[in-house]
Protein backbone atom coordinates (compact mmCIF):
# COMPACT_ATOMS: atom_id res chain seq x y z
CA UNK A 1 0.00 0.00 0.00
CA UNK A 2 3.20 2.43 0.65
CA UNK A 3 4.46 1.64 -2.55
CA UNK A 4 1.54 3.17 -4.13
CA UNK A 5 1.66 6.51 -2.21
CA UNK A 6 5.35 6.67 -2.76
CA UNK A 7 5.64 6.10 -6.05
CA UNK A 8 9.79 5.99 -7.08
CA UNK A 9 9.90 8.50 -9.88
CA UNK A 10 11.78 6.65 -12.86
CA UNK A 11 15.39 7.41 -13.87
CA UNK A 12 14.81 9.77 -16.68
CA UNK A 13 12.15 11.81 -14.56
CA UNK A 14 14.58 12.34 -12.11
CA UNK A 15 17.42 13.20 -14.05
CA UNK A 16 14.68 15.57 -15.53
CA UNK A 17 14.10 17.14 -12.27
CA UNK A 18 17.79 17.73 -11.60
CA UNK A 19 18.47 19.67 -14.67
CA UNK A 20 15.73 21.53 -13.34
CA UNK A 21 17.50 22.41 -10.49
CA UNK A 22 19.50 25.68 -11.07
CA UNK A 23 23.57 25.58 -10.41
CA UNK A 24 24.67 27.26 -7.20
CA UNK A 25 21.54 26.51 -5.11
CA UNK A 26 23.64 25.35 -2.39
CA UNK A 27 27.36 26.64 -1.41
CA UNK A 28 30.31 25.38 0.58
CA UNK A 29 32.14 27.25 2.99
CA UNK A 30 35.75 27.06 2.52
CA UNK A 31 36.75 27.24 5.64
CA UNK A 32 34.21 25.18 7.60
CA UNK A 33 33.42 23.39 5.30
CA UNK A 34 29.48 23.81 6.13
CA UNK A 35 26.33 23.83 3.08
CA UNK A 36 24.00 25.87 3.09
CA UNK A 37 21.52 26.75 0.64
CA UNK A 38 23.20 29.92 -1.21
CA UNK A 39 20.41 32.42 -0.29
CA UNK A 40 21.43 31.97 3.39
CA UNK A 41 24.92 34.25 2.75
CA UNK A 42 22.73 36.55 1.91
CA UNK A 43 23.13 40.65 0.68
CA UNK A 44 26.73 40.10 2.76
CA UNK A 45 27.79 37.08 1.08
CA UNK A 46 29.10 35.60 4.33
CA UNK A 47 28.74 32.01 5.71
CA UNK A 48 25.77 31.26 8.19
CA UNK A 49 27.57 28.90 10.45
CA UNK A 50 31.41 30.38 11.09
CA UNK A 51 30.81 34.12 9.63
CA UNK A 52 33.79 33.94 6.57
CA UNK A 53 33.24 36.38 4.14
CA UNK A 54 33.21 35.12 0.85
CA UNK A 55 34.74 37.07 -2.41
CA UNK A 56 33.05 39.59 -3.45
CA UNK A 57 33.34 41.85 -6.29
CA UNK A 58 34.63 45.38 -5.30
CA UNK A 59 31.38 46.97 -6.99
CA UNK A 60 29.22 44.99 -4.22
CA UNK A 61 31.17 45.72 -1.62
CA UNK A 62 31.22 49.28 -2.11
CA UNK A 63 27.27 49.33 -2.02
CA UNK A 64 27.40 47.00 1.18
CA UNK A 65 29.83 48.90 2.98
CA UNK A 66 29.39 52.80 2.04
CA UNK A 67 26.15 55.42 2.42
CA UNK A 68 27.05 56.54 -1.22
CA UNK A 69 29.82 55.97 -3.46
CA UNK A 70 31.31 57.89 -6.26
CA UNK A 71 33.62 56.37 -8.64
CA UNK A 72 36.88 57.84 -9.75
CA UNK A 73 38.90 57.43 -12.74
CA UNK A 74 36.96 54.64 -13.48
CA UNK A 75 38.67 54.76 -17.10
CA UNK A 76 41.70 53.72 -16.34
CA UNK A 77 42.57 50.36 -17.37
CA UNK A 78 46.25 48.12 -18.33
CA UNK A 79 48.02 50.65 -20.59
CA UNK A 80 48.24 49.73 -24.43
CA UNK A 81 52.50 48.49 -24.08
CA UNK A 82 50.66 45.46 -22.97
CA UNK A 83 49.67 43.05 -25.81
CA UNK A 84 50.14 39.27 -24.84
CA UNK A 85 46.84 37.60 -26.45
CA UNK A 86 46.37 35.42 -23.43
CA UNK A 87 46.88 38.37 -20.92
CA UNK A 88 44.21 40.62 -22.98
CA UNK A 89 41.61 37.97 -23.03
CA UNK A 90 42.05 37.51 -19.10
CA UNK A 91 41.63 41.09 -18.90
CA UNK A 92 38.22 41.35 -21.13
CA UNK A 93 36.64 38.51 -19.31
CA UNK A 94 37.36 39.97 -15.64
CA UNK A 95 35.80 43.24 -16.92
CA UNK A 96 33.17 41.96 -18.08
CA UNK A 97 32.88 39.56 -14.63
CA UNK A 98 33.45 42.93 -12.52
CA UNK A 99 32.32 45.58 -14.38
CA UNK A 100 35.39 47.35 -13.74
CA UNK A 101 38.46 47.91 -15.77
CA UNK A 102 41.72 47.60 -13.17
CA UNK A 103 41.88 45.81 -10.49
CA UNK A 104 40.96 48.04 -7.70
CA UNK A 105 37.95 50.18 -7.39
CA UNK A 106 38.38 53.76 -6.32
CA UNK A 107 35.94 56.65 -5.48
CA UNK A 108 34.77 59.08 -2.31
CA UNK A 109 32.67 57.21 -0.06
CA UNK A 110 29.95 58.61 2.92
CA UNK A 111 29.71 57.10 6.01
CA UNK A 112 27.38 58.89 8.45
CA UNK A 113 28.08 61.63 6.83
CA UNK A 114 31.56 61.14 6.78
CA UNK A 115 33.71 61.80 3.44
CA UNK A 116 36.28 58.83 2.82
CA UNK A 117 38.35 58.00 0.25
CA UNK A 118 37.70 54.81 -0.78
CA UNK A 119 40.12 51.85 -2.42
CA UNK A 120 38.60 48.13 -3.04
CA UNK A 121 40.67 45.10 -4.50
CA UNK A 122 38.21 42.93 -7.19
CA UNK A 123 39.64 39.47 -6.21
CA UNK A 124 37.78 38.92 -9.45
CA UNK A 125 39.85 41.07 -11.62
CA UNK A 126 43.19 38.96 -12.94
CA UNK A 127 42.90 37.87 -9.01
CA UNK A 128 43.17 41.60 -8.02
CA UNK A 129 46.85 41.69 -9.11
CA UNK A 130 48.43 45.03 -8.85
CA UNK A 131 48.95 45.84 -12.31
CA UNK A 132 50.75 49.46 -13.40
CA UNK A 133 46.57 50.89 -13.37
CA UNK A 134 45.85 49.36 -10.09
CA UNK A 135 48.73 51.30 -8.78
CA UNK A 136 48.31 54.26 -10.53
CA UNK A 137 44.53 54.30 -8.96
CA UNK A 138 45.46 53.82 -6.02
CA UNK A 139 48.27 56.30 -6.06
CA UNK A 140 46.12 58.99 -7.41
CA UNK A 141 43.37 57.87 -4.78
CA UNK A 142 45.85 58.76 -2.11
CA UNK A 143 47.05 62.04 -3.79
CA UNK A 144 43.31 62.90 -3.70
CA UNK A 145 43.12 62.23 0.27
CA UNK A 146 46.19 64.25 0.79
CA UNK A 147 45.12 67.41 -1.62
CA UNK A 148 41.44 66.99 0.11
CA UNK A 149 41.94 66.14 4.25
CA UNK A 150 40.35 63.04 3.43
CA UNK A 151 40.99 59.34 5.45
CA UNK A 152 41.60 56.11 2.76
CA UNK A 153 39.78 52.93 3.66
CA UNK A 154 41.39 50.00 1.74
CA UNK A 155 40.09 46.49 1.28
CA UNK A 156 42.97 44.33 -0.12
CA UNK A 157 41.94 41.47 -2.04
CA UNK A 158 45.02 40.40 -3.98
CA UNK A 159 46.90 37.40 -5.45
CA UNK A 160 50.25 39.81 -5.27
CA UNK A 161 52.03 41.33 -8.08
CA UNK A 162 51.05 40.98 -11.61
CA UNK A 163 53.34 38.55 -13.53
CA UNK A 164 52.42 39.33 -16.83
CA UNK A 165 53.41 43.50 -15.98
CA UNK A 166 56.42 41.77 -14.73
CA UNK A 167 58.92 44.21 -12.68
CA UNK A 168 56.51 47.25 -13.85
CA UNK A 169 54.30 45.40 -11.10
CA UNK A 170 57.09 45.44 -8.71
CA UNK A 171 57.75 49.33 -9.18
CA UNK A 172 54.02 49.38 -8.03
CA UNK A 173 54.74 48.50 -4.31
CA UNK A 174 57.70 51.34 -4.41
CA UNK A 175 55.27 53.91 -6.32
CA UNK A 176 52.10 53.32 -3.89
CA UNK A 177 54.33 53.13 -0.79
CA UNK A 178 55.43 56.85 -1.67
CA UNK A 179 51.89 57.91 -1.89
CA UNK A 180 50.47 56.06 1.72
CA UNK A 181 53.64 57.88 3.37
CA UNK A 182 52.88 61.70 1.80
CA UNK A 183 49.45 61.10 3.12
CA UNK A 184 50.74 59.69 6.54
CA UNK A 185 52.72 63.02 7.44
CA UNK A 186 49.67 64.74 6.15
CA UNK A 187 48.54 63.45 9.52
CA UNK A 188 45.68 61.63 7.83
CA UNK A 189 44.50 58.80 8.67
CA UNK A 190 44.81 55.04 6.51
CA UNK A 191 43.08 52.17 7.90
CA UNK A 192 43.24 48.46 5.89
CA UNK A 193 40.68 45.81 5.78
CA UNK A 194 42.33 42.88 5.11
CA UNK A 195 39.82 40.18 2.99
CA UNK A 196 40.46 36.95 1.66
CA UNK A 197 43.21 36.37 0.19
CA UNK A 198 45.68 39.24 0.64
CA UNK A 199 49.15 37.93 -0.07
CA UNK A 200 52.21 38.61 -1.91
CA UNK A 201 53.53 42.04 -2.87
CA UNK A 202 50.19 43.66 -2.01
CA UNK A 203 50.76 42.31 1.65
CA UNK A 204 54.03 43.84 1.58
CA UNK A 205 53.65 46.97 0.88
CA UNK A 206 50.34 48.72 1.32
CA UNK A 207 48.09 46.26 3.01
CA UNK A 208 50.73 46.36 5.83
CA UNK A 209 51.21 50.02 6.25
CA UNK A 210 47.97 51.05 7.59
CA UNK A 211 47.60 52.74 10.72
CA UNK A 212 44.54 50.71 11.60
CA UNK A 213 45.06 47.19 10.11
CA UNK A 214 41.35 45.27 10.28
CA UNK A 215 40.85 41.23 8.72
CA UNK A 216 37.23 40.01 7.56
CA UNK A 217 36.94 36.89 9.51
CA UNK A 218 39.58 33.86 8.19
CA UNK A 219 40.73 35.63 5.42
CA UNK A 220 43.74 34.29 4.46
CA UNK A 221 46.71 36.74 4.64
CA UNK A 222 50.14 35.86 3.82
CA UNK A 223 53.25 37.45 1.96
CA UNK A 224 54.92 33.57 0.14
CA UNK A 225 52.28 31.17 -1.41
CA UNK A 226 51.77 28.21 0.67
CA UNK A 227 53.10 25.55 -2.22
CA UNK A 228 56.17 27.87 -2.24
CA UNK A 229 56.44 27.45 1.01
CA UNK A 230 55.92 24.01 1.07
CA UNK A 231 58.63 23.52 -1.68
CA UNK A 232 61.43 25.25 0.56
CA UNK A 233 60.96 23.77 4.07
CA UNK A 234 59.81 20.38 2.50
CA UNK A 235 57.08 19.40 4.71
CA UNK A 236 53.42 20.60 4.71
CA UNK A 237 53.02 24.21 6.85
CA UNK A 238 50.17 24.11 9.18
CA UNK A 239 46.78 24.24 8.12
CA UNK A 240 45.32 28.07 9.15
CA UNK A 241 49.34 29.36 8.97
CA UNK A 242 48.30 32.38 7.09
CA UNK A 243 44.45 32.69 8.28
CA UNK A 244 43.96 36.33 9.91
CA UNK A 245 43.25 33.93 13.27
CA UNK A 246 46.91 33.09 13.23
CA UNK A 247 48.55 36.26 12.21
CA UNK A 248 46.40 38.29 14.47
CA UNK A 249 48.21 36.40 17.31
CA UNK A 250 51.65 37.33 15.87
CA UNK A 251 51.06 40.73 16.16
CA UNK A 252 50.33 42.05 12.73
CA UNK A 253 46.26 42.96 12.75
CA UNK A 254 44.30 45.15 14.79
CA UNK A 255 41.48 43.56 15.03
CA UNK A 256 39.22 40.96 13.32
CA UNK A 257 35.69 42.30 12.59
CA UNK A 258 33.39 39.94 10.90
CA UNK A 259 31.89 41.81 7.52
CA UNK A 260 27.82 42.23 8.96
CA UNK A 261 29.67 44.66 11.59
CA UNK A 262 31.68 46.30 9.10
CA UNK A 263 29.91 49.19 7.96
CA UNK A 264 29.63 49.86 12.34
CA UNK A 265 32.97 49.30 12.98
CA UNK A 266 34.78 51.64 9.78
CA UNK A 267 32.23 54.40 11.14
CA UNK A 268 33.16 54.16 14.66
CA UNK A 269 37.10 54.56 13.54
CA UNK A 270 36.70 57.01 10.80
CA UNK A 271 34.92 59.17 13.37
CA UNK A 272 37.17 58.98 16.09
CA UNK A 273 39.92 60.08 13.12
CA UNK A 274 38.06 63.13 12.15
CA UNK A 275 39.71 66.65 12.51
CA UNK A 276 37.19 67.64 15.16
CA UNK A 277 38.14 64.76 17.48
CA UNK A 278 41.97 65.51 17.17
CA UNK A 279 43.49 67.73 19.92
CA UNK A 280 45.06 71.04 19.83
CA UNK A 281 42.52 72.01 16.34
CA UNK B 1 78.18 41.28 -23.00
CA UNK B 2 75.11 42.11 -24.90
CA UNK B 3 74.97 38.86 -26.81
CA UNK B 4 74.63 36.67 -23.90
CA UNK B 5 70.72 35.66 -23.72
CA UNK B 6 68.19 36.01 -21.01
CA UNK B 7 69.05 32.46 -19.78
CA UNK B 8 72.82 33.00 -19.99
CA UNK B 9 72.53 36.09 -18.09
CA UNK B 10 70.30 34.33 -14.87
CA UNK B 11 73.13 31.46 -14.63
CA UNK B 12 75.79 34.18 -14.83
CA UNK B 13 74.00 36.02 -12.21
CA UNK B 14 73.92 33.22 -9.95
CA UNK B 15 77.51 31.92 -10.63
CA UNK B 16 79.50 31.17 -7.63
CA UNK B 17 82.31 33.00 -9.13
CA UNK B 18 80.68 36.22 -8.54
CA UNK B 19 81.86 38.95 -6.26
CA UNK B 20 80.16 38.43 -3.01
CA UNK B 21 78.43 40.73 -0.97
CA UNK B 22 81.24 40.63 1.61
CA UNK B 23 84.05 41.36 -1.02
CA UNK B 24 82.51 44.19 -2.55
CA UNK B 25 82.25 45.66 1.11
CA UNK B 26 86.04 45.32 1.81
CA UNK B 27 86.39 46.65 -1.35
CA UNK B 28 84.59 49.98 -1.43
CA UNK B 29 84.54 50.95 1.97
CA UNK B 30 87.51 51.46 4.31
CA UNK B 31 87.29 50.94 8.52
CA UNK B 32 84.31 49.06 7.58
CA UNK B 33 82.27 48.07 10.81
CA UNK B 34 79.53 45.30 11.09
CA UNK B 35 76.52 46.53 13.14
CA UNK B 36 74.48 43.43 13.84
CA UNK B 37 70.61 42.53 14.93
CA UNK B 38 67.15 44.38 14.28
CA UNK B 39 66.91 45.16 18.22
CA UNK B 40 63.86 43.15 18.12
CA UNK B 41 63.85 39.35 17.62
CA UNK B 42 67.30 38.12 16.44
CA UNK B 43 70.51 38.87 13.69
CA UNK B 44 69.61 37.90 10.57
CA UNK B 45 73.03 36.17 8.46
CA UNK B 46 71.75 36.95 5.16
CA UNK B 47 71.93 40.50 5.86
CA UNK B 48 75.00 42.83 6.32
CA UNK B 49 74.79 46.36 7.51
CA UNK B 50 77.43 48.39 9.17
CA UNK B 51 79.10 52.08 9.14
CA UNK B 52 82.58 52.59 6.94
CA UNK B 53 84.02 54.94 4.96
CA UNK B 54 83.61 55.71 1.27
CA UNK B 55 86.64 57.61 -0.15
CA UNK B 56 86.42 59.28 3.78
CA UNK B 57 83.07 59.93 3.53
CA UNK B 58 81.23 58.19 6.33
CA UNK B 59 78.42 55.80 4.94
CA UNK B 60 75.82 53.50 6.22
CA UNK B 61 76.30 50.17 4.27
CA UNK B 62 73.43 47.34 3.84
CA UNK B 63 73.88 44.25 2.29
CA UNK B 64 71.72 41.08 1.11
CA UNK B 65 74.49 38.15 0.76
CA UNK B 66 74.91 34.75 -0.57
CA UNK B 67 77.14 31.98 1.52
CA UNK B 68 80.24 30.79 -0.32
CA UNK B 69 80.15 27.34 1.08
CA UNK B 70 77.08 24.73 1.94
CA UNK B 71 77.30 25.89 5.52
CA UNK B 72 77.24 29.62 5.27
CA UNK B 73 74.47 29.06 2.48
CA UNK B 74 72.22 27.20 4.90
CA UNK B 75 72.79 29.91 7.84
CA UNK B 76 72.15 32.86 4.76
CA UNK B 77 69.11 30.91 3.20
CA UNK B 78 71.02 31.32 0.41
CA UNK B 79 70.87 35.11 0.38
CA UNK B 80 67.16 35.03 1.39
CA UNK B 81 66.50 37.55 4.16
CA UNK B 82 64.50 36.84 6.79
CA UNK B 83 61.74 39.65 8.32
CA UNK B 84 64.55 40.22 11.02
CA UNK B 85 67.54 40.83 8.51
CA UNK B 86 65.22 43.28 6.65
CA UNK B 87 64.46 45.30 10.04
CA UNK B 88 68.29 45.41 10.59
CA UNK B 89 68.78 47.30 7.14
CA UNK B 90 65.72 49.30 8.29
CA UNK B 91 67.26 49.89 11.66
CA UNK B 92 70.51 50.88 10.43
CA UNK B 93 68.71 53.10 7.58
CA UNK B 94 66.91 55.12 9.90
CA UNK B 95 70.26 55.66 11.91
CA UNK B 96 71.99 57.07 8.94
CA UNK B 97 68.97 59.42 8.18
CA UNK B 98 69.97 60.48 11.89
CA UNK B 99 73.51 60.83 11.31
CA UNK B 100 73.13 62.35 7.76
CA UNK B 101 75.19 59.66 5.97
CA UNK B 102 74.49 58.65 2.65
CA UNK B 103 73.03 54.87 2.42
CA UNK B 104 74.79 52.14 -0.23
CA UNK B 105 72.47 49.31 -0.61
CA UNK B 106 73.70 46.13 -2.06
CA UNK B 107 71.51 43.62 -3.28
CA UNK B 108 72.02 39.99 -4.27
CA UNK B 109 68.48 38.22 -3.36
CA UNK B 110 66.35 35.41 -5.17
CA UNK B 111 63.82 36.64 -3.09
CA UNK B 112 62.34 36.72 0.39
CA UNK B 113 62.64 33.60 2.76
CA UNK B 114 59.64 31.39 1.98
CA UNK B 115 59.39 30.07 5.26
CA UNK B 116 56.33 29.45 8.21
CA UNK B 117 58.60 31.39 10.34
CA UNK B 118 58.88 34.04 8.18
CA UNK B 119 55.65 34.72 8.00
CA UNK B 120 54.73 34.55 11.89
CA UNK B 121 57.63 37.47 11.79
CA UNK B 122 55.65 39.25 9.25
CA UNK B 123 58.12 38.72 6.08
CA UNK B 124 54.97 41.16 4.00
CA UNK B 125 54.87 43.89 7.04
CA UNK B 126 58.95 44.29 7.05
CA UNK B 127 59.12 44.50 3.59
CA UNK B 128 56.55 46.93 3.74
CA UNK B 129 58.39 49.09 6.07
CA UNK B 130 61.72 48.98 3.99
CA UNK B 131 59.42 50.28 1.34
CA UNK B 132 57.35 53.42 3.31
CA UNK B 133 60.07 54.58 5.54
CA UNK B 134 63.06 53.45 3.04
CA UNK B 135 61.27 55.63 0.72
CA UNK B 136 61.47 59.05 2.76
CA UNK B 137 64.75 58.72 4.00
CA UNK B 138 66.17 62.29 3.47
CA UNK B 139 69.61 61.00 2.23
CA UNK B 140 71.19 60.01 -0.37
CA UNK B 141 70.48 56.28 -1.04
CA UNK B 142 71.77 54.21 -3.87
CA UNK B 143 71.08 50.52 -4.88
CA UNK B 144 73.07 48.10 -6.58
CA UNK B 145 71.82 45.07 -7.78
CA UNK B 146 74.83 42.81 -7.67
CA UNK B 147 73.51 39.15 -8.86
CA UNK B 148 70.03 38.41 -8.18
CA UNK B 149 67.18 40.82 -7.81
CA UNK B 150 64.15 38.86 -7.17
CA UNK B 151 60.76 39.93 -6.49
CA UNK B 152 59.85 41.91 -3.45
CA UNK B 153 63.03 40.72 -1.50
CA UNK B 154 64.55 42.93 -3.51
CA UNK B 155 62.81 45.98 -3.98
CA UNK B 156 62.44 46.49 -0.44
CA UNK B 157 66.02 47.95 -0.62
CA UNK B 158 66.46 49.05 -4.21
CA UNK B 159 64.03 51.85 -4.13
CA UNK B 160 66.74 54.91 -3.58
CA UNK B 161 67.70 57.77 -5.66
CA UNK B 162 69.97 55.93 -7.88
CA UNK B 163 69.72 52.33 -8.79
CA UNK B 164 71.99 50.28 -10.84
CA UNK B 165 72.90 46.35 -12.20
CA UNK B 166 76.14 44.99 -12.46
CA UNK B 167 76.38 43.48 -15.96
CA UNK B 168 75.91 39.75 -14.70
CA UNK B 169 72.57 40.61 -13.26
CA UNK B 170 69.26 40.08 -13.11
CA UNK B 171 66.11 42.02 -11.61
CA UNK B 172 62.20 40.65 -12.08
CA UNK B 173 59.28 40.57 -10.33
CA UNK B 174 59.53 36.59 -9.62
CA UNK B 175 62.18 34.01 -10.47
CA UNK B 176 62.31 32.34 -13.89
CA UNK B 177 61.45 28.92 -11.76
CA UNK B 178 58.79 30.94 -10.16
CA UNK B 179 57.84 32.39 -13.56
CA UNK B 180 57.40 29.26 -15.60
CA UNK B 181 55.81 27.62 -12.78
CA UNK B 182 52.77 30.09 -12.32
CA UNK B 183 52.72 31.02 -16.03
CA UNK B 184 52.70 27.36 -17.83
CA UNK B 185 52.39 25.45 -14.38
CA UNK B 186 56.03 24.04 -15.90
CA UNK B 187 58.89 25.15 -14.16
CA UNK B 188 61.36 23.23 -17.10
CA UNK B 189 60.64 26.75 -19.20
CA UNK B 190 62.96 28.66 -17.37
CA UNK B 191 64.86 30.11 -20.44
CA UNK B 192 61.14 31.27 -22.04
CA UNK B 193 60.49 32.85 -19.02
CA UNK B 194 63.73 34.45 -18.95
CA UNK B 195 63.30 36.49 -21.91
CA UNK B 196 59.44 36.76 -21.35
CA UNK B 197 60.63 38.84 -18.03
CA UNK B 198 62.55 41.63 -19.91
CA UNK B 199 64.91 40.37 -16.53
CA UNK B 200 68.56 42.17 -18.47
CA UNK B 201 70.37 44.87 -17.09
CA UNK B 202 70.38 46.32 -20.81
CA UNK B 203 66.56 46.03 -21.00
CA UNK B 204 65.98 47.23 -17.83
CA UNK B 205 68.04 50.79 -18.11
CA UNK B 206 66.24 50.81 -21.59
CA UNK B 207 62.74 51.21 -19.51
CA UNK B 208 64.21 53.66 -16.97
CA UNK B 209 63.67 51.06 -13.77
CA UNK B 210 68.09 51.33 -13.50
CA UNK B 211 69.92 54.52 -13.87
CA UNK B 212 72.88 52.39 -14.95
CA UNK B 213 74.94 48.96 -15.68
CA UNK B 214 77.83 48.94 -14.02
CA UNK B 215 81.26 47.20 -15.43
CA UNK B 216 81.40 43.69 -14.03
CA UNK B 217 84.35 43.35 -11.17
CA UNK B 218 85.89 40.10 -10.46
CA UNK B 219 87.46 38.68 -7.02
CA UNK B 220 90.69 40.23 -6.73
CA UNK B 221 89.71 43.27 -8.79
CA UNK B 222 90.87 46.94 -7.82
CA UNK B 223 87.91 48.51 -6.92
CA UNK B 224 88.74 51.64 -7.08
CA UNK B 225 87.17 52.58 -10.21
CA UNK B 226 83.68 51.67 -8.58
CA UNK B 227 84.40 53.48 -5.57
CA UNK B 228 85.43 57.09 -7.42
CA UNK B 229 82.28 56.29 -9.29
CA UNK B 230 79.92 55.80 -6.43
CA UNK B 231 81.33 58.61 -4.62
CA UNK B 232 80.59 60.81 -7.57
CA UNK B 233 76.88 59.81 -7.69
CA UNK B 234 76.77 60.16 -4.07
CA UNK B 235 78.11 63.95 -4.24
CA UNK B 236 76.00 64.82 -6.76
CA UNK B 237 73.00 63.57 -4.64
CA UNK B 238 74.17 65.55 -1.61
CA UNK B 239 74.70 69.07 -3.59
CA UNK B 240 71.06 68.63 -4.11
CA UNK B 241 68.84 70.42 -1.41
CA UNK B 242 67.05 67.59 0.91
CA UNK B 243 63.79 68.61 -0.49
CA UNK B 244 64.42 68.60 -4.12
CA UNK B 245 66.49 64.94 -3.33
CA UNK B 246 63.11 64.07 -2.27
CA UNK B 247 60.94 65.24 -4.88
CA UNK B 248 63.81 63.47 -7.27
CA UNK B 249 63.30 60.30 -5.60
CA UNK B 250 59.54 60.35 -5.84
CA UNK B 251 59.38 61.44 -9.15
CA UNK B 252 61.68 58.71 -10.32
CA UNK B 253 59.28 55.91 -8.86
CA UNK B 254 56.05 58.10 -9.67
CA UNK B 255 56.42 57.91 -13.25
CA UNK B 256 56.08 53.74 -13.29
Amino acid sequence: MLQSRFKMPSREELKKRMDNIPDNIMKECPVCHSTFFSMRAGKQRTCPNCGFGFRITAKRRAKITFDSFEELDSDVTVPKQYTDEKYMAKVAKAKKVTGIKESVLTGIGTLAKMKVAVGIMDPFFVMGSLGSATGEKIVRLFERATRDQLPVVMFTASGGARMQEGINSLMQMAKVSQAVEAHSKAGLFYLVVLCDPTTGGVTASFAMQGDIILAESHALVGFAGRRVIEQTIMKQPPKDFQRAETVIQHGFIDAIVPRSDMKKTLTNLLSLHTKENANGE
Amino acid sequence: MANKTAYERVTAARSPKKMTTDELISGLISNFFELHGDRSDGDDQAVIGGVGRLNDQPITVVGIRKGTDTEENIKRHFGSPEPEGYRKALRLMKQAEKFHRPILALVNTPGAWPDVDAEYHGIGSAIAQCLQVGMQLRVPYISIIVGEGGSGGAIALACGDRVFMFEDSIYSVLSPEGYASIMWKDSAKVKEAAEALKLTPEWLLKTGIIDQIIHEYHSGDDLEPLRDFLANQFNELKNLPVDELMRQRHNRYRKF
